[in-house]
């Protein structure tokens, strides 16, 4: 299927730098690193929480927890669509009493996250879930929102956001592809917040 | 895809070799899940399985039966002592009975090879074979495939010995073919009253000594004399039978390779196929086995139910 690149929203910089911003706002929200554990989405957001936590431990000296989490299993379309390959949720530690922080690295309608809070509950109960996101591009089909936010991406329906990260992809990028494949925008409210 | 492209898991043949592999990686998966302290996931609620045993079972039964309640299944036990079979209704009726009542997946076991066949004409769900009279019995060997990948590392090039009662073993019927599938090479080691009627059609070697086969295997798969099955023996007795082709301590001492494994489907006869010593050695991986049975299911099951669309390929 023929891809195209409409643009390139962030940089290597870019990310590096936004992430290194939400790092010192979890800080700031929640006044240090203390019962704090990271818990990334795969296959993305598992790379970019282990770049939170090592700006974390670079800011304040504090090594944080840091757990992965596959929402395969969790996901509300199991009966129409499958996983290629179930990856292994790993959270080494007690989430119990805990402020988690989810990391993914794109929001789109909210049902990953819906799945991913479902699924660190199964490990115990938290203090609270925030949660960090590398980009959000609008189209919220739940009451879902990003705490942290590294930049808004206004998108139709039909593109798709890409974020390359250069442990998996050999370059760290965030574009916008159009998506001949995609279906065409549901039937409801378009709550894309243009920043 | 991650898919099962087969509707329905009657006989081991209706995976292909990707499949099994993508059964096990998940099944990995799956054990960890079975660790935890909140053995359960949203995955199948709302989708019906009913376990349709018409012949004894203890560990396929609790283990399917615990597969659907961790994927949050409802499931419904169906057992030929309680329901319309002991008043005359015959399989087909039954199985009409069921589909009318919109399920999703039937796990069928049954005294008579085929009657998996019979269920998936008659109905619309998936069917699962749970073990069908001397034919097959495809989710034990997922299991196996899983314990032996665990344990060597792989499956492909080594050489298994299944020992004993193979022309009346389903476990046999599946666990052959599947090894030959795999890339492994399998050996039927029994007298001549207990080998299958064409043993090239299950892809085996034979062998009538096990002392004599013994120190080639990576694994040595036991299984037990099928008494209720055979109009009695087929050896003259089974004291001779254990003397011969049982499996003890100077046999794993002296002839098996010192890093083989020895399995066992279950119920074992202590004392006949198996010692007590054997059993109690830290290379019989029988309990393995077992724990590896809800693990698989539960990616055989999540597989066969999920859609047909890939996560992939669908629009984030």
């Amino acid at each position: 299927m023929p891809e195209v690149v409409k643009a390139t929203v962030m940089d290597q910089s870019d990310v590096s730098r936004s992430l290194m911003r939400i790092s010192h706002e979890i800080l700031e929200a929640n006044g240090g690193a203390a019962d704090i554990g990271i818990v990334g989405i795969i296959t993305r957001g598992n790379l970019i929480a282990a770049q939170i936590a090592e700006n974390i431990a670079s800011i304040e000296g504090v090594d944080v927890p840091v757990g992965t989490l596959d929402i395969s299993l969790y996901r509300d379309d199991v009966a129409t669509k499958l996983s290629p390959v179930l990856h292994r949720s790993d959270i080494p530690f007690s989430v119990e009493d805990k402020t988690i922080i989810l990391v993914d690295d794109v929001l789109f309608t909210g049902r990953t996250i819906r799945a991913a809070m479902d699924a660190v509950i199964d490990f115990g109960r938290p203090r609270a879930i925030q949660l960090a996101v590398l980009v959000d591009r609008g189209h919220r089909e739940l009451p879902i929102r990003a705490d942290y936010v590294g930049k808004n991406v206004p998108s139709s329906y039909g593109e798709q956001v890409r974020v390359h990260m250069r442990a998996v992809d050999g370059d760290t990028s965030v574009t916008i592809v159009s998506d001949p494949a995609a279906s065409s925008p549901p039937a409801v409210a378009d709550t894309t917040k243009g920043e | 895809m991650a898919g099962i492209a087969s509707k329905h898991l009657i006989r081991i043949e209706d995976l292909t070799v990707d499949e099994i592999y993508s059964v096990l990686e998940n099944a990995a998966t799956f054990k960890e899940i079975n660790t935890r302290t909140i053995k359960k996931l949203p995955t199948l609620r709302g989708r019906t399985i009913i376990n349709m045993f018409l012949e004894p079972s203890t560990r396929t039964r609790s283990s399917f039966e615990l597969a659907e309640k961790r994927l949050s299944a409802d499931s419904l036990n169906f057992s030929a002592s309680s329901s319309a079979t002991v008043k005359g209704e015959s399989l087909l009726d039954t199985a009409e009975t069921f589909d009318a009542m919109k399920i999703d997946m039937v796990i069928v076991r049954h005294r008579y090879g085929g009657s998996p066949w019979i269920l998936a004409e008659a109905m619309d769900a998936h069917i699962i074979n749970g073990g069908d009279g001397i034919h097959q019995h495809p989710t034990q060997t997922l299991l196996d495939l899983f314990t032996i990948q665990e344990a060597k590392g792989r499956i492909a090039g080594l050489t298994v010995g299944i020992v004993g009662d193979i022309y009346h073993s389903r476990v046999a019927g599946s666990l052959a073919p599947a090894l030959k599938m795999m890339g492994a090479r399998p050996i039927c080691i029994a007298p001549p009253s207990y080998q299958p009627d064409v043993p090239e059609a299950l892809g085996a070697e034979v062998s009538h000594s096990l002392d004599e086969a013994l120190p080639d295997l990576d694994v040595v798969y036991l299984l037990r004399i099928q008494g209720e099955r055979a109009q009695g023996l087929s050896v003259p007795s089974l004291r001779e039978y254990a003397t011969v082709y049982g499996m003890n301590q100077w046999r794993m001492d002296n002839l098996m390779k010192p890093d083989a494994i020895i399995m066992h489907p279950g119920p074992m006869n202590r004392g006949v196929e198996i010692t007590p010593e054997v059993i109690a050695d830290s290379r019989s991986l029988v309990l393995d086995q077992v724990n590896a049975g809800v693990a698989v299911r539960m990616a055989v099951m999540y597989q066969m139910l999920g859609g047909e669309g890939d996560v992939a390929t669908a629009a984030r």
